[in-house]
């Protein structure tokens, strides 16, 4: 027996692909993808119609998703982040349905509880064998994990794998067994190996941003938390991995041995965890060619699920053991509420990703950004979308002072006493406005283009378009 | 006044001159002088002017780098400064006295006219010439307005004729005198900068040699580079504590009616309590107040 | 001030201000930012201010913002009206 068929076109139709279907669609190529652009190219040509979409991310690559909206070939959009391009489009109306937002966690717990249903998974892989075992690990355009694929693989209907890199049965290594796996096909290539991870992911340089990460290190380090056993989450981007370097200097200073790191996992990550700063690394997603390396040959560098990673839905997810998260921000209100999903004039631009589900999961979420960025003030009196409700947010780090939830006294004292800048919110927001000028308010006054889902599937928030 | 670090910060770039009082150092220099292209170098100065008039940070000191005397911007360079009152001018290639009388007299002119208190503005004289050496004692003692000298090791070694190293043998002999002299007027010594950004093994070795010569603080060209040489120039934990027990003896001796006080065995004299004052007064202003 | 010839002032960097300003026969101000949304109104007054502090009365005058502050703008226009002007 062999699931494996020819052509692209062979296994949509084979996996039965019909007008008001849902297909979805993993990640994990990033802005290298080309396999969602090809499956929907194929649709399209097909004459079909009315589809939903759930990608967990959205790229710039994915551009041409945009004329498949006005084509209405697509007519319904459930991500966890958009991108730049195809957001600016959404926040102009192109698509009459409101897209979905939901964070990691959100979408495979929807997924396992049967409120987010999916017809046809097509699911990208590195590597496949002819019956559909698949890895993220092996071939020309490995990316390391496939945690936002488990979901996709174990609840879909109909599940298409494919690969540009077929090996004879069985893999030996795989991630998500052939026993969900309906079709395999091989294609020339899946993605653009030189845009799905990058060579190395650097330490930001920018002083600005090296201070905040600095002062934000500083936070974790009088919180209480930094001892043996710690675990630690941070962004892939440069300031926020640059907080990962002062965290290493000071556990190298206590001599403390961390439990795990989890997250978007980069090189530097992995060489924390090869010195012993770490036990394990809890990997969802690889951002560079040293993660996927270590991912593969590193036992103690595990994969996990977006299951396992958040899933609310779970018994219980990663985040849940999480002590320290580091996160990034557009906007900050003066309720500690916070926006990724738009920029400061309310156009998409990003999404929750994780953010809101670490920030429930972590015992200390902080958030690191500028207190003004190209003249606009970071903290606002109200954000113009609630990505993560401020009861979830324990500090806000700028380069300018460090607001504390009114929520966590202790943790306010805690770095009063040791000498940090501690700052009233509002007093931070007076502060940026000094020194910027007070913006006029930016107003969205047109039509619901978005919902932004909370972990548990209530509404959080609406984005609108400008007018 | 606590000068560990002094940073340079490229007086025509926006984003650097508003953020700059955030990195750290004691004290940021505004350059108007290398850092600045010839054909910018008025832009630079209106936008220093204008960060000095509408965005001065209390966190730190501010230092104006000004043109050398023989290249004909540096009064262009006072007139928009001065009346805004930045804590010192650092004039480059400070060469004798003499350049030091004309730029002070250029300063208390711009500052009657603007009205505001002659002496406003200190000047910190960059000794970077084989002559400002030769002569920094007598740069030193030129003015009251001198607030301490400061050592540019790069142009130096292009007046000496020979290269600029990491070990910095050539420069020891300039690096000795210029704390001398400042000491001989009792005034502080600052230590030119560390130029390779990456080093820092380099810079905490080169750091380390200028404070066991005396100097009190060390420029830096690069924000990375702060929160290390802070550290190198900071007084160690053991110096603090000595400094609050030397104190503290002297108010026992005077409670105790006793002229002379001894402390550990050492007869505590006029020297040792003023250094354990400047040590105080540096741990109120790194750990009081703001965090730097 | 008059605008006798061209001049420029500032740079296209996030955070700065580039200016351009041409002798021309009545006063053309032509404005755009990156953060118009939020500031446009505020952007508008300085240059504005700017021109009547130096008494520019006529000149084609150029405003490209990224987001620069108040005190840049400021600069920035003075620059390039001292660049290209003359008593």
């Amino acid at each position: 027996m062999s699931k494996l068929v020819g052509t692209l076109r062979e296994a949509v139709m084979a996996a039965g692909l019909k007008d008001h279907m849902t297909v979805s669609f993993h990640h994990h190529l990033r802005n290298g993808d080309y396999v969602l652009n090809m499956v929907l190219a194929e649709a399209s040509e097909m004459g079909i119609r009315d589809l939903t979409v759930n990608a967990s991310s959205l790229f710039d690559v994915h551009e041409p998703i945009i004329g498949h909206i006005k084509n209405h070939v697509v007519t319904g959009l459930e991500v966890n982040y958009m991108g730049q391009k195809v957001g600016r489009a959404i926040s102009e109306g192109i698509m009459e349905k409101p897209v979905i937002f939901r964070s990691h966690g959100g979408r495979a717990g929807d997924m396992e509880n049967g409120s987010a249903k999916v017809d046809i998974a097509f699911i990208a892989v590195p590597c496949a064998d002819n019956m559909g075992n698949m890895s993220g690990k092996y071939g020309p355009s490995a990316c390391g994990s496939l945690g936002y694929a488990f979901s996709d693989a174990m609840y879909a209907d109909k599940v298409v794998v494919i690969t540009d890199y077929l090996v004879p049965y069985p893999l030996q290594d795989c991630s998500i067994p052939e026993g969900y796996v309906d079709y395999v096909v091989c294609v020339d290539r899946i993605g653009d190996a030189s845009r799905i991870v990058s060579g190395t992911t650097k330490i930001t340089r920018d002083p600005v941003g090296l201070r905040i990460a600095w002062l934000a290190s500083q936070v974790v380090k009088h919180s209480g938390y930094l001892k043996d056993g710690f675990s630690f989450q941070t962004g892939a981007g440069g300031a926020s991995l640059a907080v990962a370097k002062y965290v290493e200097e000071m556990m190298e200073e206590e001599k403390i041995t961390g439990s795990f790191c989890m997250g978007g996992i980069t090189g530097y990550l992995v060489s924390m965890m090869e010195k012993g700063y770490f036990d394990t690394i809890l990997d969802v997603q690889c951002f560079d060619l040293a993660a996927v390396a270590s991912i593969r040959e590193n036992k103690r560098h595990r994969e996990i699920s977006a299951s396992r990673y958040a899933s609310p839905v779970a018994k219980s997810s990663a985040v849940d053991s999480l002590d320290v998260v580091i996160l990034g921000a557009t906007q900050a209100d003066t309720d500690f509420h916070v926006n990724v999903h738009t920029d400061s004039n309310g156009n998409i631009m990003g999404g929750s990703g994780g953010h809101s589900d670490t920030a429930q999961g972590a015992k200390l979420s902080i958030v690191a950004a500028p207190l003004i960025r190209a003249r606009l003030p970071l903290i606002t009196d109200r954000v113009l979308c609630k990505s993560t409700p401020g009861e979830t947010i324990d500090v806000i780090v700028t380069q300018r002072g460090i607001a504390v939830n009114p929520r966590n006294q202790r943790l306010r004292e805690a770095l009063v006493r040791a000498g940090l800048p501690v700052r009233d919110i509002q007093e931070l927001k007076k502060t940026a406005q000094d020194i910027a000028g007070v913006p006029k308010e930016v107003a969205c006054k047109g039509r619901t283009v978005a919902k932004v889902l909370y972990r548990d599937g209530t509404l959080l928030d609406t984005i609108r378009a400008k007018s | 006044m606590m000068r560990r670090t002094m940073l340079f910060l490229p007086g025509n770039t926006p984003n650097m001159l508003i953020n700059g009082d955030v990195l750290g150092a004691d004290s940021i220099i505004f350059d108007l002088e290398d850092a600045v292209a010839p054909d910018e170098k008025d832009a630079a100065r209106i936008l220093v002017r204008n960060t000095l008039k509408y965005q001065k940070s209390s966190a730190c000191e501010t230092i104006i780098r000004i043109n050398p005397l023989d290249f004909g911007e540096w009064k262009a360079d006072l007139e928009e400064v001065i009346p805004y009152k930045p804590d010192l001018i650092m004039p480059a290639k400070t060469s004798s006295a003499q350049d030091i009388q004309i730029i002070a007299d250029y300063m208390a002119q711009i500052e009657e006219q603007a009205k505001i208190q002659v002496g406003s503005t200190g000047i910190l004289p960059l000794v970077e010439t084989v002559l400002g050496v030769e002569k920094a004692f007598e740069i030193a003692s030129a003015h009251k307005r001198v607030a301490g000298l400061f050592l540019g090791g790069e142009d130096l070694t292009a007046d000496l004729h020979c290269k600029r190293t990491r070990e910095g043998q050539e420069i020891f002999y300039a690096r000795s005198r210029i704390v001398c002299a400042a000491r001989a007027c009792g005034l502080e010594a600052y230590d030119t900068p560390f130029t390779d950004v990456e080093d820092m093994q380099g810079l905490v070795k080169d750091s380390q040699f200028a404070r066991s010569l005396g100097f009190s603080g060390k420029a830096v060209i690069s924000p990375r580079h702060v929160e290390t040489v802070n550290a190198l120039f900071s007084p160690a934990p053991e110096e603090i504590e000595y400094a609050h027990e030397v104190v503290e003896a002297i108010q026992e001796g005077k409670r105790q009616g006793k002229g002379a006080v001894s402390l550990r065995g050492k007869m505590i004299d006029a020297p040792i309590v003023k250094r354990a004052e400047q040590i105080l007064d540096m741990e109120r202003q790194m750990f009081g107040g703001d965090f730097h | 001030m008059e605008i006798r010839k061209n001049a420029a002032a500032g740079t296209l960097e996030s955070s700065d201000v580039f200016i351009c300003v041409e002798p021309y026969g009545q006063l053309s101000v032509q404005i755009q930012s990156v953060v118009q949304e939020q500031y446009m109104e505020a952007v508008s007054n300085t240059v504005f201010q700017v021109l009547e502090e130096f008494e520019v009365k006529s000149g084609k005058i150029q405003v490209n913002d990224r987001g620069a502050l108040d005190c840049v703008i400021r600069a920035r226009m003075e620059t390039a009206i001292r660049r290209g002007g003359s008593r």
